[in-house]
């Protein structure tokens, strides 16, 4: 029961890493590079989310697809300002994660402090059995896999996902097929913000909001690269893979290992099957 | 301008190219010795600050500059030889068989970091880097009965065989004669074959492999002598700071590492030291501006987060050629004066700079 316990425990924390994960593997699939500021994409979303609840007033329904809303177009005009297609883009987002970080800070008042997201599903828990569920892990799981679904219907049967997996696979073939792959980079941009901000909003009701949230980006880094980081169903499950090996090295190992496990499993990784679970094994040419 | 007119093969090696370089590098030379006389104690340790980072910088650069290969967990063999250092001073070991000790372990574990970088490259190779860095940290925390942990550990004051160098200016000359000698090394090892098969490397894996470079052998060896220059440099940080903790060698330490070769300019000696400059004067530059701003923006923490963040933007949309390479433009205009054009040291697009098939 325990260990069925701890692995549902560990699915809901992997979901936030997949979700992460996911906007890095977007990113990459469309312009090969790495955005280093996911992390704090997320912690954005999340502040957006808590500045609707609490500033504005907003009721939960309203605030939800609001901050999504207001993130995937911030992070469209990210792209359009900062981002030009250039060498050192990973130092680039490094750079914007240092300035979010900065900014949310300086808010006097705020940015210094933690605080607790007020979502309607707070602290109630459910029993199947033996089983304690919390509600907050529920319905990550639950938006995660409703995320996923609609991401897949999304790239599978609309014009525009279809669009963008045709520039992710040859962005210059797709110049030629009269698609407009510098503005879907823009789209691909603010999706991955979007995505952001979803893993955001789920996980501050755990974890509450503050300005270092953003540094569980780090982990998601492990989870990009052990689901192979050009796959995007290879995102979630590598994402769930640390989430789970997390929480029972957590339980079963001695104290430490827990905060290392990502890294090590993503050591492991590299060494044995570098392209990832669900990485293509491609070579280059000259 | 300057013609200058070879008559021997010698002049090639060279690492002096003419008069001026003698002359400025001279200069310098004689204001970094006679620099305790001219400054303050607060400067001058901030100048041992420098000196420190620049050795570290310099390791970096040659793996990330001259390698193309990045490491996002640099510090990691900072604290590596930061914490060798210490265990082995407090144990009475001399200073000098410290200092070799910790060159050689943090040698040894870049080696065994170096390793997978054999068979991934690009961001996979930062991703490993990185979870290395992380590790190290943890282990660092987490083995108490030789780094004490968390609490941290204090480190003994060098001992030259039996010459103890307990003044800032003494400890300063210290670090002056190891960065020279860094310096003159890697600039020696830039100039040999070694040397350019690493830039070979760096401009195309494929070409240097079909050139006969071993890329295996290459790659560990600038891995090895860039984290044994970073524990020499974490040595004398321990030294310098005379307490060291886990938390001083994280994620954030790493990226300023990666910020300071950055800025300083990928891909030459100078950059290392203009970095390093940087990395030290910033805080200070922030710290001076602070009573000048309004007390909302200058009394916040995160004003230097953000200063930071703002300032690598700006370089790498601006001048991605770092520091030096902005030197190098005003130089080549004052040089060039009136015939200076705009688009002088533009570069050609890197042709596909990509890892996935095209």
């Amino acid at each position: 029961m325990q260990f069925i316990q701890l692995v549902i425990g560990g699915i809901s924390q992997g979901c936030i890493y997949g979700l992460i994960a996911l906007g890095f593997v977007l990113i990459y699939k469309a312009t090969e590079t790495v955005s280093f500021a996911q992390g704090e994409l997320m912690m954005l979303g999340a502040f957006c989310g808590l500045a609707a609840m609490t500033f504005l007033g907003f009721p939960f329904w309203l605030a939800i697809p609001s901050t999504i809303a207001a993130m995937a177009v911030f992070g469209v005009l990210l792209e359009r300002i900062v981002i030009q297609p250039q060498f050192s883009i990973v130092m680039l987002t490094i750079g914007i994660g240092y300035v979010a970080r900065g900014l949310i800070t300086m808010i006097p008042g705020i940015g210094t402090e933690t605080h607790a997201l007020p979502v309607p599903y707070k602290d109630q828990i459910f029993n199947a059995g033996a089983l304690v569920l919390n509600a907050e892990q529920l319905v990550i799981i639950g938006a995660t896999a409703t995320l996923c679904l609609l991401l897949f219907a999304v790239f599978r049967y609309s014009k525009i996902g279809i669009a963008m997996q045709a520039s992710s696979q040859n962005q210059l073939a797709a110049y030629y097929m009269g698609i407009p792959v510098k503005t879907l980079n823009g789209v691909v941009w603010g999706l991955a913000a979007a995505v952001a901000a979803v893993a955001g909003l789920l996980l501050s009701p755990i974890t509450f909001v503050h300005a270092n949230m953003g540094f569980i980006g780090l982990k998601a880094f492990p989870a990009a690269v052990v689901g192979g980081f050009g796959s995007l169903p290879g995102a979630i499950v590598g994402g769930l893979v640390i989430g789970i090996v997390e929480s029972l090295s957590g339980f079963y190992l001695p104290e430490g290992i827990k905060d290392v496990a990502a890294y090590v499993v993503v050591l492991i990784m590299l060494m044995v099957k570098p392209n990832g679970l669900f990485g293509e094994r491609l070579r280059k040419k000259v | 301008m300057r013609f200058i007119f070879k008559t021997d093969y010698g002049q090639d090696v060279n690492l002096a190219k003419h008069g001026g370089h003698l002359f400025w590098y001279g200069l310098l030379m004689v204001l970094l010795i006679a620099a305790p006389w001219l400054f303050a104690e607060y400067w001058l340790a901030q100048l041992t600050f420098v000196l420190i980072y620049s050795i570290v910088g310099l390791g970096l650069m040659l793996l990330a500059g001259f390698t193309g290969l990045f490491s996002i967990g640099h510090a990691a063999f900072l604290g590596v030889g930061a914490y060798t250092q210490a265990v082995f001073v407090n144990m009475g070991a001399p200073f000098p068989v410290a200092l070799l000790l910790a060159g050689t372990l943090s040698a040894a574990v870049g080696v065994i970091v170096g390793l997978p970088a054999l068979r991934v490259k690009g961001i996979y190779l930062g991703i490993a880097t990185l979870s290395f860095g992380f590790i190290v940290v943890e282990v660092l925390a987490r083995w108490e009965s030789v780094t004490g942990g968390n609490s941290g550990i204090h480190v003994k004051k060098p001992d030259l065989f039996g010459w103890k160098v307990d003044s800032a200016e003494g400890f300063y000359f210290l670090c002056l004669v190891i960065a020279v000698l860094a310096t003159l090394g890697i600039l020696n090892l830039l100039r040999s074959p070694t040397g350019r098969a690493f830039v070979a490397i760096r401009d195309s894996e494929i070409s240097a492999q079909s050139m006969g470079i071993h890329l295996a052998r290459y790659k560990t060896l600038s891995f090895s002598i860039s984290a044994a220059l970073a524990g020499i440099g974490g040595a004398l940080y321990a030294h310098k700071l005379t307490f060291i903790s886990p938390d001083q060698f994280d994620i954030l330490q790493s990226i300023d590492l990666l910020l300071m070769v950055v800025i300083g300019g990928l891909g030459s000696v100078h950059g290392a030291f203009l970095g390093a400059i940087f990395l030290i004067s910033m805080p200070q530059l922030i710290s001076l501006t602070k009573d000048y701003l309004p007390t909302a923006v200058g009394q916040a923490p995160g004003l230097q987060g953000l200063v930071y963040g703002a300032v690598l933007i700006a370089f790498v949309l601006f001048e991605p050629l770092g520091l030096y390479g902005r030197w190098l433009k005003v130089r080549t205009y004052l040089q060039l004066f009136p015939f200076y054009r705009q688009g002088l040291f533009k570069r050609q697009k890197s042709f596909t700079k990509s890892d996935r098939l095209k």
